[in-house]
């Protein structure tokens, strides 16, 4: 009966409610995306490609701290997305982190581990320390196997002193008193070898790490604009954005526009246009 | 975040459950309820992670009891495992999402924030099931 049949389609239309909704990563689409990209690839185009921070980032342990740097070029496949994007990521007071990779993974890892870290300093009532963040970051960036492009520089001062770490994309971590990341890690890497030492002064600190990325700047094209600074010391963090403008817009020498009166003028007739109202029609804005 | 160390737990492999959608009161798939099936789906995840996030607060439980169990005996792991089914058994109405707090509480997930909270949080979910057919559902006597 017509009863019975709707109530069937009710049924049918609670099927997939009928199980217990969670949260998190939803799979459903990925059996789809992969026709999809099939079809697309079969007609010759491709798919759109996601931002990644093609990039040098670094950092290097010095005599009171951690000096972190990045450049500030987004970009989008062979398009720059970006041409200033602010790279290194609030953790806490204490503790900032670059990322290479993927931007938004890169954003949002940093700032669930910002949340994260945030709740449990307030649990334990103590500023948080480096490692801790380093242990989370790491633990999340292995149950997501690498899927999540994420290639971090995280550093800071706590109370056992100053940290740096490298954590890479599937999990793993290396500490250590200089770090480079992204793209252009090899030439900023060949700089910090060349003359890194340690227990530096905090100048030649912000020297080095300017000149690193200066390098990966110059030298790879995922990276670019500008470079960006951040010094952290126990109780003090400054973040110097922009700290060294290296690529400046250039400014326009010439002008193509004529000035009037380059063409003369023989003659000149005015029409006046006359346009009667056929039908007037208010239509009043809803402003409520 | 996660404390418990893995070594130990290396001789309880947990086995992963698989991909099958859960069979009906008459042992087959419930096509009426759970829509129809292929034998694809059920063989081949979607994507390779696919199966060990369906699994993973499963996976966390066991091993974190196994470790309770390791250092404290076995009393410590049977208490507390009472104690997630008398919290799992606070829940709204069947079509109503529940906050689960006393089982986040349990559990040391109610001070962090992961992606299961930031992504298709069930809260913000934009369909909601019929209330009468979920109820009934519930009860069994549909």
């Amino acid at each position: 009966s017509r009863a019975s049949r709707k109530r069937e389609c009710r049924i049918m239309a609670t099927v997939s409610v009928c199980q217990y909704h969670r949260g998190g990563f939803s799979f459903e689409n990925c059996k789809r995306n992969a026709l999809l990209e099939a079809d697309i690839n079969k007609l010759g185009f491709s798919s759109p490609a996601a931002r990644k921070t093609g990039t040098t980032i670094c950092g290097v342990v010095y005599k009171d701290g951690v000096v972190l740097g990045a450049d500030t070029r987004a970009t989008e496949g062979m398009v720059v997305a970006d041409k200033n994007c602010s790279k290194i990521h609030y953790i806490s007071p204490n503790v900032y982190c670059c990322g290479a990779g993927t931007a938004a993974d890169t954003e949002m890892t940093t700032q669930i581990i910002s949340s994260n870290l945030e709740l449990h300093s307030l649990s334990t009532g103590r500023l948080p320390r480096v490692a801790t963040a380093n242990r989370m970051l790491k633990q999340m960036l292995f149950r997501y196997q690498g899927y999540i492009g994420a290639a971090l520089v995280l550093g800071g001062v706590d109370c056992t002193g100053p940290h740096l770490y490298s954590i890479y994309p599937h999990g793993s971590t290396d500490k250590l008193p200089y770090v480079t990341m992204g793209s252009g890690s090899l030439a900023a890497m060949a700089v910090f070898e060349d003359r890194y030492r340690p227990n530096m002064e905090e100048e030649e600190a912000k020297r080095l790490v300017r000149d690193a990325i200066a390098a990966g700047i110059f030298n790879d094209l995922g990276s670019g604009s500008n470079i960006d600074l951040c010094v952290i010391t126990k109780g003090k963090v400054d973040y110097l954005r922009p700290h060294d403008v290296a690529n400046k817009k250039g400014v326009r020498t010439g002008n193509y526009r004529y000035k009037h009166g380059t063409t003369g003028v023989l003659a000149k007739t005015v029409t006046p246009l006359n346009l009667e109202v056929v039908e007037e029609n208010v239509q009043t804005m809803d402003t409520s | 975040m996660n404390t418990r160390g893995l070594r130990s737990q290396l001789k309880d492999s947990v086995p992963v459950t698989g991909l099958c959608p859960q069979a009906g009161p008459y042992g087959v798939q419930d096509s009426l309820r759970r829509g129809f099936s292929s034998v694809k789906n059920e063989l081949l995840p979607s994507h390779p992670l696919e199966l060990s996030e369906k699994n993973f607060q499963l996976n966390q439980d066991k091993m974190n009891f196994n470790t309770l169990r390791n250092i404290q005996g076995l009393h410590a792991p049977l208490k507390l495992q009472m104690e997630y089914r008398a919290a799992r058994q606070i829940q709204r109405l069947p079509f109503l999402p529940s906050s689960n707090l006393a089982l986040d509480t349990l559990r040391g997930t109610d001070d962090t924030i992961g992606f299961e909270d930031i992504l298709n949080d069930p809260v913000l979910s934009e369909v909601m099931g019929d209330p009468h057919i979920m109820t009934e559902y519930k009860l069994g006597v549909l």
